[in-house]
């Protein structure tokens, strides 16, 4: 694998800050993140619920507005106002399978439109045979049946809707994918047959990834890296293996500790790390984002960036 | 040995159907099972297989298009199976059974704030109103872990995050202090840390109140953590049932078998995991023999032929397969598989040995 810093970036997310609600009273979801992504590679983001991963990858399909920072795509910033032309390739390049299917799916269409919709976008030429064929395919890419086309979203299995919301991201061919907890609802089975198709199109295509998920063991099996993000602010970011052989923020501990195990002996004698946030004294040190190892990096004090240094050394 | 459980629910041979334009979709077909009082029940299985369908038939939640074709579903004397209307079941939902559905906006309601949805519960199950039942809702806010409950109480379900929805509807349906709680998916939107702490509310639950749960679940994990008792689900019907380490270190089920080894922990990175070939069979036909044989590389001949029953392995360990036939060849099972038998094998001497100590 060629070192990082000679790969291409393509996506590189820069201090944004994304806020809600009123203007005189702004709730801030996200504060202050920064990140790239190498062309080809899959990024891990993991983290508290509610910590503003939905948020980031709804800011990179410029579905939230930034309120500050700046978004690039292969070099180019997606974020703010677009012409009518870069607006279509980046719908084009980028695809977001979503997080809760019940709320992206529309009711009342069929599931082959529902797939398809993306093909009947400006600029794209398919005949009606052709369409049908690409929806056949990518149903069966996902497990599903091809005569599922014909029915509608309620009437099916919670996992079976998430698999249209990835059969409908991956239809259009795109460059790359936000990927919201794309495989929460399926069996271990249906999973390692979707990650299976995500990592073969990555070989065959290059497809790069945002991969936002709460299963570690899933995380650590398809991601080059992760980020570890808490209460809108990344805390870790390291190389996969790096992650999981030295986690050094207390809340990249904690979220370890606390992985499932399948297997009730090993489960059951689990010990929980907890993580408060109290135990950091920020009043006069204030943090960092600082590099400990080469690729490894950490939010911290000086002193506590001293012990982290200490500690992958150790 | 333990003394004979109490059972407080019977399912007998249920089967259920939709009808969709004219065909007839056969969801479940022939599910027997007994819960029992104050157990942790698991039920595991291929997505599609009718796990949802399963638990909505226990609570009359199915859509319209879906009825029971045969079979009962005893609850306290009650045949759960001869309610019809809404006012019927109003006894049973909420107070009774109370279930998390697996899609959390499919429970919450898009016009009504978060604090509302949770108070209506309160009120009607607890008897607590005005500013009881308010500050009742703020404490419920802090135990599923949702931190600033003043300003979340007034919020609606849209500026909350998946895992918060989630947590939410898991409020709810404590709040009613229901008999059996059904979770459909509780915890897939949720970092494993507040997993950990709501697995633990719902356990505290269960010692307090005599709570009975039912969990479904794709996380293994989850199942190894809370499960007394597991049962497999493929294509509407239960192909094993066991004890959680009956199920995990001694499946007898090819399914069992398959779904065990699918796990991304047995993966090596850059190659493929281990997936099961083909899909499911089409539950608009008639399935004939054993539903996963066509999947199942190493199918005996009956298996496509003559549906097998539900044969013992233990007193509390059944599955539906051709291989607990005396007659059956000897088949071993995958590699991964033996490796958990050993390991099964080892605690039950260090537990023997506990024991004679
Ligand atoms: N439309 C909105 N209006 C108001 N607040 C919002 C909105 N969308 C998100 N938020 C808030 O922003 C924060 C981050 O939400 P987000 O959905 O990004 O979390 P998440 O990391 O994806 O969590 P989860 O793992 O639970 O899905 C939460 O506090 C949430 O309540
Ligand atoms: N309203 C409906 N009309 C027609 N078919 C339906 C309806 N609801 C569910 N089904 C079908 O019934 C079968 C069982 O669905 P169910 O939701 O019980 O699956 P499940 O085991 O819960 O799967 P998952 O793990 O994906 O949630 C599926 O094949 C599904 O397509
Ligand atoms: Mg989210
Ligand atoms: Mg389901």
């Amino acid at each position: 694998m060629p070192k990082a810093t000679e790969r291409e970036k393509l996506l590189e997310v820069e201090h944004i800050k994304v806020q809600f609600g009123k203007k005189s009273k702004p709730f801030v979801a996200v504060k202050d993140v920064s990140f790239s992504i190498y062309q080809g590679e899959t990024f891990g983001l993991v983290g508290e619920s509610g910590s503003g991963k939905t948020t980031i990858g709804r800011a990179v399909i410029r579905a939230n507005p930034l309120a500050a920072g700046e978004i690039r795509f292969a070099g180019q910033r997606i974020s703010g106002r677009l012409t009518k032309e870069q607006d279509q390739q980046v719908t084009q390049d980028i695809q977001m399978i979503f997080q809760d299917p019940m709320d992206s799916l529309n009711e009342r269409a069929k599931v082959g439109y529902i797939v398809a919709e993306g093909l009947y976008a400006p600029g794209r030429h398919y005949t009606e045979e052709q369409r049908r064929e690409l929806v056949a395919k990518a149903l069966s890419d996902v497990g599903l049946l091809p005569e599922f086309a014909s029915r509608f979203p309620h009437e099916f299995s919670g996992g079976q809707r998430q698999r249209i919301g990835i059969a409908r991201a991956l239809i259009l061919n795109p460059k790359f994918i936000v990927a919201d907890e794309p495989i929460s609802a399926l069996d271990v089975s249906i999973r390692a047959q979707v990650l299976n198709l995500l990592a073969g199109l990555q070989k065959e295509r290059g497809l790069t990834y945002l991969f936002i998920a709460h299963d570690l063991s899933v995380v650590r099996f398809i991601c080059d890296r992760i980020a570890v993000i808490h209460r809108g602010q990344i805390v870790e970011l390291a190389g996969s293996e790096q992650l999981f052989a030295h986690p050094l923020h207390p809340y990249t501990q904690a979220l370890l500790s606390a992985i499932p195990q399948p297997d009730p002996i090993t489960e059951r004698k689990k010990k929980l790390l907890v993580y408060d946030p109290a135990c950091h004294d920020y009043t006069t040190d204030a943090p960092t984002w600082q590099e400990v190892e080469p690729g490894h990096f950490v939010y911290g004090n000086t002193k506590e960036l001293d012990g982290y240094r200490k500690a992958v050394q150790a | 040995m333990e003394k004979q459980p109490e059972t407080i629910m019977q399912i007998d041979d249920l089967h259920f159907a939709f009808t969709l334009r004219g065909q007839l979709l056969h969801v479940l077909r022939g599910i027997t099972l007994d819960v029992y009082k104050g157990e942790s029940l698991a039920i595991v299985g291929e997505s599609g297989s009718g796990k949802s369908v399963l638990v909505k038939t226990l609570m009359g939640l199915n859509d319209g298009n879906g009825y029971v074709e045969s079979g009962h579903i005893l609850y306290e004397g009650k045949d759960l199976t001869t309610l019809k209307t809404d006012a019927e079941w109003r006894g049973i939902r909420g107070r009774e059974i109370a279930m998390v559905l697996q899609d959390p906006m499919t429970s919450l309601n898009p016009l009504k704030t978060i604090g509302w949805q949770i108070q209506e519960a309160v009120e009607l199950h607890q008897d607590l109103h005005g500013e009881e039942a308010k500050q009742a809702v703020y404490k419920i806010l802090g135990e599923v872990g949702i931190a600033d409950a003043p300003r979340r109480y007034k919020q609606y379900p849209h500026e909350f995050s998946g895992g918060m929805r989630q947590r939410v509807v898991i409020a709810v349906a404590v709040a009613c202090r229901p008999k059996v709680l059904i979770c459909d998916e509780p915890t897939t939107a949720l970092d494993v840390t507040i997993q950990a702490q709501i697995l633990g509310i719902i356990k505290e639950m269960q010692k307090k109140y005599g709570l009975t749960t039912i969990y479904i679940t794709h996380d293994l994990g989850v199942v190894a953590n809370v499960a007394d008792r597991i049962a497999v689900m493929y294509a509407g019907d239960i192909v094993e049932v066991g004890r959680c380490e009956e199920v995990f270190y001694d499946p007898r089920h090819p399914y069992t078998w398959a779904l065990l080894s699918s796990l991304p922990q047995l993966g090596v990175k850059g190659e493929p995991l281990y997936a099961i070939e083909g899909t499911p069979p089409n539950l608009f036909q008639e399935v004939k023999g054993d539903a996963f044989a066509p999947r199942n590389p190493g199918a005996l001949k009956i298996d496509f032929v003559k549906r097998p029953p539900m044969l013992a392995v233990s007193p509390t360990h059944k599955a539906r397969t051709w291989l607990l036939d005396p007659r059956a060849p000897q088949v071993n099972p995958p590699e991964h598989i033996r490796a958990l038998r050993e390991k099964g094998r080892a605690l039950k001497l260090c537990e023997e040995e506990g024991t004679h100590a």
